[in-house]
């Protein structure tokens, strides 16, 4: 269960980026995970309020994106599907190739309440 | 704004249109790791490191797989060429430090509590009590756990995972973010392989492959002292790798850092 620890980095990112831009709260957070992360994205939906109880981001919407798996073969080029154990060439069936989706653990956007300077 | 003038939004494709922001909000484009904190760290952990021209090697596998055991028999073999030192990580107890400290080398505990796992800020205090003068070796046993410990970098330059004889050849499939992350992969107890006809070792190399980890994957048995031979020829070589990385000014990062994630937010 080291969703919760990953729900906490989370937090302790938002809360910086809350503070640099003088947010009062945050509306909206949005997370990239790729299954080859090693982060359950169900874990960290409910590991979150946990995390973020008594912060800026305790109200916030947790949008978890999932990354689908993908991978670009080496030998013949083709760029497939693939699945978190079988990350072979969709065309050809080789083994060498490169993961170029599903290993995402990205905090894309989040949504901030400014308060306007001066009123 | 798009949520007053309507603008292209159907009912068919609102939920493909930017959300309505509240007034006041501000949508901030972030794309950094999600584990950007304990990512730096692990950067600052490895410059540490390859100041003092160290090779760090995070082993990780299933509790009783034999790590402590392999890290017994590699200290007996290298102690009188090398120096060593080991980070031992668990829930509980002293008893692996011990056993490590029992070889002649020096070792920190790390007890995490219920911690199912090693981030680079714990190695990082670890490293605070330890004297690595001339160190050329620092393994680090990673608490047991096929799944958690995967996900954090800790400033190592390489992982190694283990897979016992005892455990099933397919680990490696029901365990994929683990293996796939693994510079070299340890098929440890093969002195029990007479003993268990369940195990085929090319089968759990095959699902290695079929992770797309090209890395060696090794035969072994500490114990017994089989395959010991391989195992340290390619730590010695790596060893070379890393002298030749630090004189070049030039660092690595494990395999398990997703290359493919970089790219992505770099592109994105």
């Amino acid at each position: 269960m080291h969703e919760l620890s990953v729900a906490q980095a989370l937090v302790e990112q938002v809360e910086g980026l809350a503070a640099e831009h003088g947010a009062a709260n945050v509306h909206l957070i949005r997370v990239r995970i790729g299954p080859l992360a090693g982060v359950v994205a169900e874990l960290l939906a409910h590991a979150f309020p946990l995390a973020a109880a008594g912060t800026r981001a305790e109200h916030a919407r947790l949008d978890l994106v999932e990354a689908p798996i993908r991978v670009r073969c080496q030998t013949c080029g083709a760029e497939t599907d693939a699945t978190a154990n079988r990350l072979i060439c969709g065309a050809c069936g080789d083994w060498h190739t490169n993961v170029v989706s599903g290993e995402e653990l990205i905090l894309e956007t989040v949504e901030l309440d400014i308060p306007e300077h001066g009123g | 704004m798009c949520d007053t003038c309507g603008c292209n939004v159907t009912p068919g494709n609102r939920k493909f249109a930017y959300k309505p922001v509240e007034p006041g909000a501000t949508t901030i484009s972030v794309l950094q790791g999600l584990l950007k904190k304990n990512d730096d760290q692990a950067e600052h952990n490895r410059a540490h490191f390859d100041a003092r021209g160290i090779l760090t090697i995070n082993l990780m596998s299933s509790p009783g797989s034999g790590k402590t055991a392999l890290l017994e028999a590699t200290i007996a073999a290298l102690k009188s060429q090398l120096k060593i030192a080991v980070i031992e990580g668990d829930l509980e107890t002293e008893n692996d430090a011990d056993r490590i400290r029992a070889q002649g080398v020096p070792a920190y505990q790390i007890v995490t509590g219920t911690a199912c796992h090693l981030d680079a800020h714990m190695v990082h205090d670890a490293l605070h009590h330890m004297d690595l003068d001339g160190i050329d070796i620092l393994f680090v046993e990673n608490v047991g756990n096929l799944v958690c410990p995967a996900s954090f970098d800790l400033g190592q330059h390489l992982n190694i995972a283990l897979l016992s004889v005892t455990e099933g050849d397919d680990k490696p499939a029901k365990y994929p973010v683990m293996f796939r992350g693994a510079d070299a992969v340890l098929i440890t107890k093969t002195d029990l392989l007479a003993v268990l006809d369940d195990f085929d070792p090319a089968k759990a190399e095959r699902h290695v492959r079929e992770l797309a980890n090209p890395a060696p994957i090794l035969r072994l048995s500490a114990r017994k002292g089989e395959g010991m031979t391989a195992w340290l020829a390619w730590l010695f070589g790596q060893l070379a790798e890393q002298r030749r990385r630090v004189q070049a000014g030039e660092t690595q990062r494990p395999v398990i850092q997703p290359e493919g994630a970089r790219l992505h937010t770099e592109l994105a």
